[in-house]
């Protein structure tokens, strides 16, 4: 039997995330009174460490580790890059609205830590099992964080409806590896796409597995129709807690469509491109029309997300022809990849900005709280105009050009094909997205228009209100030069 | 007829017995005792399989600590067997639609192409002294140690969040801090009153 030792020092940043949580888990059950701060300022550390790490660590040529379970590649280091810096932003706007309301036990941050570690193995997987693992841990402890406030019926709720659902979608995703797996003889995303393609044929049980594991993807983005635990989620967990189920976990989720999908199941590319499609137009349209009728901001924010993610998989969708890449497929998936890392910024923003309103004792949650903000504070309603303006696709934002790129990619992908489907879906999206501003701009609307019901000052502490300020001008500013973050996705994809 | 096809047929009889035991009794224990019948004999036809380990863990890990919280679990819950009952015979047609599908798909796929017999031969014979332990621990901690750890990782989730959200403190809870407890001092709980002798005339 031949083995050869594995190169620890491409897994550099999993290795440290997971021996740090370990450490941590360690440090806070020895300091007692100080548990709390110490777990915070660790966490803090070791996920801007791991930033550091991925993106000073990493080859720039793509190399497999561990048996080829592990792949380490400029795309995975980037995409690990933002899901630690989105996850460090999370804890910091949270802290004070966990303590407010008791739940910042020390395995709040623990766990918090783990379901990074999830992400960032499931972001590296070249592998089933790793990717299978990856999505467990990171799931695991989503379920736990989302049940944490566990004397509010609502929170418990909500972690149960995820917990079953999820483990469905887990269930469904299984079983579909095991069909690939039965079909092709490999768990290695590399070797599966080599046994499909010289093969040749398509194999009625690879398609089988190909929508099973497609559903297993969909659950965990989030779209129609596997949506029905987003509203319900997001509305029941503590804000802090929808923050992060709601941002860095679709960048882990975009990373494994991408490698199963694009890397792994190419060949299969007239199948899944179909399903994307009606997964994307579900989700655009249900997404966009819902989130009119929400009173509640958390479930308005969750349809919403609904409808991004919808469209992020339109610019997935649009990288093949025909069953084939071209030049253009590269600027497809870049455009799917920069709209997850403008939704995880935007998402970032709003959800920090339902947390700033909120305080000891009373949960912002509908948008009725937002009314008269500008008197309240003119510079945070400024910054949550940005925000809405972003995701409503208005120039000159982050989110404008994210859409447009998407856009650009789908008519590309008509224009090469000649079919009007493309062309259709395109001006349905815009279509769509004309519906979507309504209610962006109803929450500007109250906010400068309507008299402030609750005047009390915003609690929020210095360090928060710094880093949502620079969080929602980040948003401002890639707006004006969206080049660099585009040029940034599409090199990392070429590696 | 050999011994070992004899002895297969012996421990795939007891199995779907004992299976039937399980959804058959009305004693939610003897189900249960039933179930442990059940995995002995899997473990029995693993064992002709040649698949040794996984018998052993098979009999330890689920025979040994699982149906044995299983037991505690069901004897500490007041099941009323008659309510579960109710309707048995209303849902039987049903379930005998979906056990007859159940059973075609699987004959489809056992007996398609991709799963067939002839699809699955039967593994050459393993020299003498082969250890199917060994071979997988070698697996296990070599090709597979990545998986394997995060497995770990994910029963320390698990763990953890267990107890983030069952563990409380309850009020009223009388447990004491040692610590306070040792550092007592006798001033702290023992008052020394000077009373003035009483005079006995």
């Amino acid at each position: 039997m031949d083995f050869v030792m594995p190169d620890f020092r491409l897994a550099a940043p999993e290795l440290f995330v997971a021996a740090m949580s370990l450490v941590i888990l360690m440090v806070t059950s020895f300091a007692k009174s100080r548990a709390r701060s110490a777990a915070f300022w660790l966490c803090e550390f070791t996920l801007l460490a791991a930033v550091f790490l991925t993106l000073f660590s990493g080859t720039v040529d793509r190399a497999q580790t561990f048996s080829g379970m592990y792949i380490s590649d400029l795309l995975g280091g980037f995409l690990k890059a933002v899901v630690c810096l989105s996850v460090a932003v999370v804890l910091q706007y949270g802290r004070a609205y966990m303590a407010d309301r008791k739940i910042d036990s020390p395995e709040y941050y623990i766990l918090v830590l783990f379901a990074a570690l999830g992400m960032m193995v499931l972001i590296s997987a070249s592998h089933f099992v790793s990717i299978y693992l990856g999505l467990e841990l990171m799931s695991l402890a989503l379920y736990a964080l989302v049940a944490i406030d566990r004397d509010n019926p609502r929170s418990t709720e909500a972690g149960m409806k995820y917990f079953v659902l999820g483990a469905l979608a887990s269930g469904l995703l299984l079983y579909g590896m095991s069909m690939l797996y039965g079909a092709t003889g490999s768990l290695q995303i590399h070797e599966i796409s080599q046994r499909i393609y010289e093969r040749s044929a398509n194999d009625m049980v690879v398609v089988f597995g190909l929508v099973f594991v497609l559903v297993g993807i969909a659950f965990k983005l989030g779209v129609v129709p596997f949506h029905m635990w987003v509203p319900d989620v997001y509305h029941g967990a503590p804000t802090a807690v929808t923050l992060l189920v709601s941002s860095a976990p679709k960048i882990a989720a975009f990373a494994m469509a991408f490698r199963i999908l694009v890397l792994g199941l190419f060949d299969l590319a007239e199948q899944w491109q179909m399903m994307l499609m009606l997964l994307a137009v579900g989700s655009i349209v249900l997404g966009n029309l819902a989130a009119v009728a929400q009173t509640n901001i958390k479930r308005m924010l969750a349809y919403s997300g609904i409808s991004h993610m919808g469209f992020m998989l339109l610019g997935l969708m649009s990288g093949v022809v025909k069953g084939e890449g071209g030049t253009y497929a590269v600027n497809a998936y870049s455009s799917a990849m920069f709209y997850a890392v403008a939704y995880v910024m935007m998402t970032l923003a709003a959800f920090g900005m339902v947390i700033l309103l909120s305080r000891a004792g009373f949960e912002a949650e509908n948008v009725d709280d937002f009314k008269g903000l500008n008197q309240r504070s003119p510079w945070f309603a400024g910054m949550m105009l940005i925000v809405m303006f972003s995701m409503a696709g208005i120039p000159f934002f982050v989110g404008f050009f994210a859409k447009l790129s998407v856009l650009q990619a789908v008519v590309a992908a008509g224009n090469v094909s000649g079919q009007a489907l493309y062309y259709w879906l395109a001006g349905l999206a815009v279509l769509m997205s004309a519906v979507g501003a309504y209610y962006y701009l109803r929450v500007v609307k109250v906010m400068y228009f309507d008299d402030a019901v609750d005047t009390s000052p915003l609690t929020a502490t210095l360090g928060t209100r710094t880093l949502l300020s620079a969080n929602a001008l980040s948003i401002a500013a890639v707006g004006l030069l969206p080049n660099w973050l585009m040029q940034i996705c599409a090199f990392t994809l070429l590696h | 007829m050999d011994f070992t096809l004899f002895l297969f047929y012996a421990f795939a009889a007891v199995l779907l017995g004992a299976s039937v035991g399980v959804i058959a009794s009305r004693n939610s224990v003897h189900s249960a005792l039933f179930l442990v019948l059940a995995f002995f004999n899997a473990a029995a036809i693993w064992m002709l399989l040649r698949a040794e380990f996984l018998a052993i863990a098979l009999i330890l890990v689920y025979v040994g600590a699982v149906m044995v919280l299983f037991l505690f679990v069901v004897m500490m819950l007041d099941i009323n067997v008659e309510r579960i009952r109710q309707g048995f015979w209303s849902y039987l047609p049903l379930g005998l639609i979906v056990a007859a599908i159940l059973f075609i798909e699987m004959a489809l796929v056992v007996g398609g192409k991709w799963a067939g017999l002839d699809a699955m031969p039967m593994p050459a014979e393993p020299a003498a002294g082969y250890s199917n332990t060994k071979a997988l621990a070698w697996l296990m901690f070599t090709d597979f140690a990545y998986p394997f750890e995060l497995a770990s990782f994910v029963l320390l989730v698990a763990m953890i969040a267990a107890v983030a959200l069952t563990l409380r403190a309850r009020a009223g809870n009388k447990a004491i801090d040692p610590a306070a407890q040792i550092a007592v001092k006798a001033s702290d709980r023992l008052r020394i009153v000077s009373l003035p002798a009483e005079k006995s005339n």
